[in-house]
């Protein structure tokens, strides 16, 4: 039925050739953990994905409950907690996963670094992969203050003064990220609300597109 | 089915057992954002208090009358007080009976004698709906059921309304 359903479209539209791309190709026995084993290294970048992935999904369902508004923000995220079959859960899944989406991240820099494997032709990718990295503290810095409860507040209060610390253009940095010179509060939720939900996410989604298909366009590194 | 025995390939094997896994992975990701997503429809709901309406049933004549007050609504992690409006009057059996305002068309409000080519009835004023004094609607206008009633006790000679009952099609 399924294999019908299959070749009905991809008579049509022919669509063998597209999945092929993406999935059909070769592991190097080099990166193969079942060859050499510690060939584990190279899973770190592929379960950072996994990561970014489950933090994806589970934040769009935190959606349907959460408000960003002062009034109603804590409010909201406390009936989750506590009303809602499954809440905690999935909050702890948003909560845990920011963690190790970082901690992941680090481990997949450091095989990077320590193979060498950022050496050209791949320091492009290298460039790519920091500005992802500064993406995803951004969504940690941003995601931080939504829950609106004191940490929430005072962390943020400590990262608007560190913005403001940047040369130059550090006090106007800061009335940008935060909605207002002196205030955080309504403003600044919503804008971090934004920042974390729509701008961010739709950085990440360019740089990882560029970053897999640099690493599918130039392979590998090879074996040390 | 041939007699011989099945052989499952190498391939095949790898197909099932990297399925099997894949699903395996994918339900214990997806299932507890699911159960949370469909929590409002499993919760159901609980049946509201009885509110004193702020009406003597002394005063409750053969005329339907509007009457308003409100009732302390939870929705979420929101509280607040809600208008809840019924038409009430006495039948010719004697008994109390509370419209809900509510057409059953289309949601808009219905009045008693909302229109003055239509008296003795109530008139929606959306699509024309009426339905008789009784609260059946009349046959031909938009309405497909007679007006809700609601749940009601008298107290202390004060009338008392709750959650609103349909009273299934005319």
């Amino acid at each position: 039925m399924l294999q019908k359903i299959y070749d009905w479209i991809d008579d049509r539209i022919d669509i063998t050739p597209i999945w092929r791309d993406i999935a059909d190709h070769e592991v190097p026995e080099h990166v193969n953990p079942a060859h050499h084993f510690s060939a584990f290294v190279y899973c770190f970048g592929g379960l950072t994905f996994f990561v970014v992935v489950i933090q994806i999904l589970s934040g769009m369902f935190l959606t349907m409950y959460y408000v960003p508004d002062i009034e109603n923000a804590w409010k909201s995220v406390y009936y989750l907690q506590t009303e809602v079959a499954h809440g905690q859960i999935v909050r702890g899944m948003h909560h845990w996963g920011a963690s190790v989406v970082i901690v992941m991240l680090l481990l997949h820099t450091l095989r990077v670094f320590f193979q060498g494997a950022y050496k050209k032709p791949r320091e492009l990718n290298w460039v790519v992969g920091v500005l992802i990295f500064f993406v995803m503290l951004g969504l940690g810095f941003t995601g931080y203050l939504l829950p609106w409860d004191n940490k929430a507040y005072f962390a943020t209060q400590v990262g608007l003064e560190m913005a403001e610390q940047v040369p130059l253009i550090g006090t106007q940095l800061k009335i940008l990220l935060a909605g207002d010179a002196t205030i955080v509060g309504a403003q600044t939720l919503t804008r971090f609300f934004a920042i974390h939900v729509f701008f961010l996410p739709a950085a990440l989604f360019g740089l990882l597109a560029a970053h897999f298909i640099l690493i599918r366009r130039q392979g590998i590194s090879g074996p040390l | 089915m041939s007699d011989e025995k099945q052989q499952v390939s190498r391939r095949q094997f790898l197909n099932y057992t990297l399925t099997g896994v894949g699903g395996f992975m994918a339900a214990g990701l997806l299932i507890s954002p699911i159960r949370m997503a469909i929590d409002p429809v499993l919760k159901g709901s609980s049946g509201g208090d009885l509110a004193n309406v702020g009406l003597s049933v002394d005063d409750i004549t053969a005329d339907p009358q509007r009457i308003d007050w409100s009732v302390d609504q939870v929705d979420g992690w929101y509280e607040s007080e809600v208008s809840r409006s019924a038409w009430v009057y006495k039948n010719d059996n004697d008994e109390i009976v509370a419209f809900s305002p509510v057409c059953k068309h289309l949601g808009c409000i219905v009045s008693w004698e909302g229109s003055e080519q239509h008296p003795n009835e109530y008139f929606c004023p959306c699509h024309d709906g009426r339905y008789y004094k009784d609260g059946t609607n009349v046959p031909g206008t938009p309405p497909l059921a007679p007006l809700d009633v609601y749940e009601q006790e008298v107290k202390d000679g004060m009338l008392f309304l709750g959650d609103v009952i349909p009273q299934g099609e005319a």
